[in-house]
């Protein structure tokens, strides 16, 4: 997919991922260029939040074939938070309510630890302050929100916003979003959705995984891929969500079969 | 504006150092806030290193072996009264030895804005136990916070026990701190008694950091309608540590309300006790009492051993407990990560929050701010 020799922001080689000794993923192959946006569907169970934890750097999840590189380096052996750093970005499918930690504090605390690990220097508090505003203000982002504990009492909608404003403040290089649809009325959606494509950047790539053609009206895709036990089945261009959502995942289930 | 506070260096004998996260920090910080100190050396009200200067009006300080020598009935009374630490074997020792220690009286409806420190410094090189007994007298409607603290130098070998009376008139409104920083060789047992007026307000909450075996025991009771108690604590405790919050809440009128929170976090090989008795008496209707205790285990050796107490006679009265005991949720601290943030700083802000519920439940914010500080130090120094 590669038009020049640069070196791919992400390649997947033949990747085998197991969970309690199940195997889930079987060989799966991906590449993804900056600039691009990829969408990954399939039917339930046949992987795709596997992929994303794995890539994001979960425990659990044993790779026992293939690798994953991010620029060329290898990303399996890094911790989580280096992944990160590196421009790793993973939009939870259920973001975590995290007592007793202020949004503004993790945002904080997560964005100079990036900054740090990548030898930057910490932003400034004025400075900070100011991006946060900013960003939040695109999402509808009230600062009680900001003040509250990560997530606690936040409805679907403001958990993806708040998912979406953090990607918004580290600008990852590639940012992977695990079923961001999951859970939103249309107007949320759209919200989010506009946050997103707002991140569009020809220098960030991004894979949307997502069970419904519905998210990829508002985020269009470049390529799409079909997930199915495991491995990838088919890729094609955006058409290919709209023939899913009327055909469904059958055939593709039994072809792999 | 209150007087400039003393310099927080203690003892005459020289050689006090903090051993634990808080009582120095937390000496500059009590200093700031105008704290009045009293210094208590080895057990030893020590009149000469405390602040007795301006005292506010209503407000009596003395010491207690002074009360005790001129046979001061009010004292005597109270030494001789009848409390919840009855038939305690430690607070009976306490009695059996004790020779000096604060005493504090508040008149009627005097309001005490400046903080009462009360600074236990063990400075002894030689080894050797310490009584002390304080008793703390709070007049109907009046208003005062005392924070203790406890500390010893480093390298000694000492027992304390100690014992705090207060008797809280009604409508009276009391917060306490105690701050246990003791050295690491240290064995440690508090007693605590309080007895609550009608309609008061009575708050104490206690930070544990130091000391090789610490024993917390509080018996407090509702002995007025309409009382508000919360009791709180919080224990950050490692290597082979064993500390044990121990309270029996006696709800012995109706129409009070009591709430308790204690955590403790247990690295190493450390040892975390909470036993929590409420009893309410067959006429206290319209008790509300809930108690929580957690514990989270930074490690396979520690341990945490929970025993939560509900005695009800009464019918009419909402009680609840809940006690927990857990690991460092591997999800949180896994979507922490994800963000960037280090494993060891994920740790600590999630160690932070965890202790930061119930650090939460003071009401000062000075006090709030000086527990919350010692948190974040110590865990820095883990």
């Amino acid at each position: 997919m590669s038009e020049d020799n640069e070196v791919a922001l992400l390649e997947i080689r033949n990747l085998h991922v197991s969970v309690d000794e199940r195997l889930i993923l079987k060989g799966l192959n991906l590449t993804v260029n900056k600039g691009e946006v990829h969408a990954i569907m399939g039917p339930n169970g046949s992987g795709k939040s596997t992929l994303a934890h794995v890539l994001a750097g979960k425990s659990h999840y044993a790779v026992t074939a293939g690798g994953v590189t991010f620029e060329g380096e290898d990303l399996l052996g890094l911790k989580p938070n280096e992944r990160a750093a590196k421009g790793l970005f993973l939009a939870f499918q259920y973001p975590l309510e995290i007592p007793g930690v202020a949004t503004m504090n993790f945002l904080r605390t997560a964005l100079n630890a990036q900054r740090k690990t990548r030898g930057e220097a910490e932003l400034t508090t004025p400075d900070f302050l100011k991006r946060v505003r900013g960003e939040a203000a695109k999402l509808n982002i009230d600062q009680d929100m900001l003040r509250r504990s990560v997530n606690v009492g936040f409805s679907g909608g403001e958990k993806k916003r708040n998912e979406i404003l953090q990607m918004a403040l580290l600008e990852p290089k590639l940012a992977v979003l695990d079923e961001t649809d999951s859970g939103l009325d249309i107007d949320a959606l759209k919200v989010v959705a506009d946050g997103v494509n707002h991140l569009r950047s020809p220098e960030r790539g991004m894979i949307v995984i997502t069970h419904y053609q519905r998210l990829l009206d508002h985020i269009v895709p470049d390529i799409v891929h079909v997930l199915s036990r495991g491995r990838i089945v088919r890729t094609g261009g955006k058409e290919l969500a709209r023939e899913l959502e009327a055909e469904g995942y059958s055939a593709y289930q039994e072809e792999a079969a | 504006m209150p007087p400039p506070a003393r310099n927080c260096r203690a003892s005459p004998r020289g050689a006090t150092r903090p051993s634990g996260a808080s009582p120095r920090a937390a000496c500059a910080h009590l200093a700031a806030l105008g704290a009045r100190r009293l210094v208590v050396v080895d057990g030893h009200f020590d009149l000469a290193l405390s602040d007795l200067d301006a005292l506010e009006a209503g407000l009596s300080i003395g010491s207690l072996a002074r009360a005790l020598a001129d046979g001061e009935r009010n004292v005597l009374a109270r030494v001789g009264a009848q409390t919840g630490a009855d038939g305690d074997p430690a607070y009976a020792l306490n009695t059996a030895f004790m020779r000096d220690g604060v005493v504090i009286t508040l008149a009627d409806g005097a309001i005490v804005e400046r903080p009462i420190h009360l600074a236990f410094v063990h400075a002894a090189s030689s080894p050797r136990a310490v009584f002390a007994r304080s008793l703390i007298t709070i007049g109907a409607g009046a208003k005062v916070m005392i924070v203790e603290s406890h500390e010893g130098a480093p390298a000694s070998d000492y027992q304390v026990n100690n014992a705090t009376d207060f008797a809280v008139g009604a409508r009276a409104e009391v917060a306490h701190l105690k701050l246990t920083g003791e050295a690491a060789n240290a064995l440690h047992v508090a007693t605590q008694v309080a007895t609550i007026g009608a309609q008061a307000r009575y708050s104490s909450f206690t930070f544990n950091v130091g000391g090789a075996l610490v024993r917390n025991q509080m018996f407090v009771r509702c002995a007025g309608e309409g009382s508000t108690v919360d009791l709180g604590g919080v224990s950050l405790l490692r290597q082979r540590q064993h500390a044990d919050n121990t309270l029996v809440l006696d709800h012995a009128f109706g129409g009070c309300v009591s709430r308790e929170m204690f955590k403790v976090v247990l690295a190493d090989s450390s040892r975390g006790v909470f036993q929590g008795k409420i009893i309410v008496r067959p006429h206290a209707q319209k008790t509300d009492a809930r108690m929580m205790s957690q514990a989270l285990l930074l490690s396979p050796d520690a341990e945490a051993d929970n025993k939560p107490e509900l005695e009800i006679f009464a019918d009419d009265v909402q009680c609840g407990h809940g006690a927990t005991a857990g690991a460092i949720d591997a999800d949180l601290k896994f979507y922490l990560m994800a963000r960037g943030i280090p494993e060891a700083q994920a740790e600590a802000l999630l160690i932070q929050a965890f202790a930061g519920e119930a650090v939460e439940t003071i009401a000062h914010a000075g006090l709030r701010e000086i527990v919350m500080d010692a948190v974040i130090a110590w865990l820095k120094a883990r």
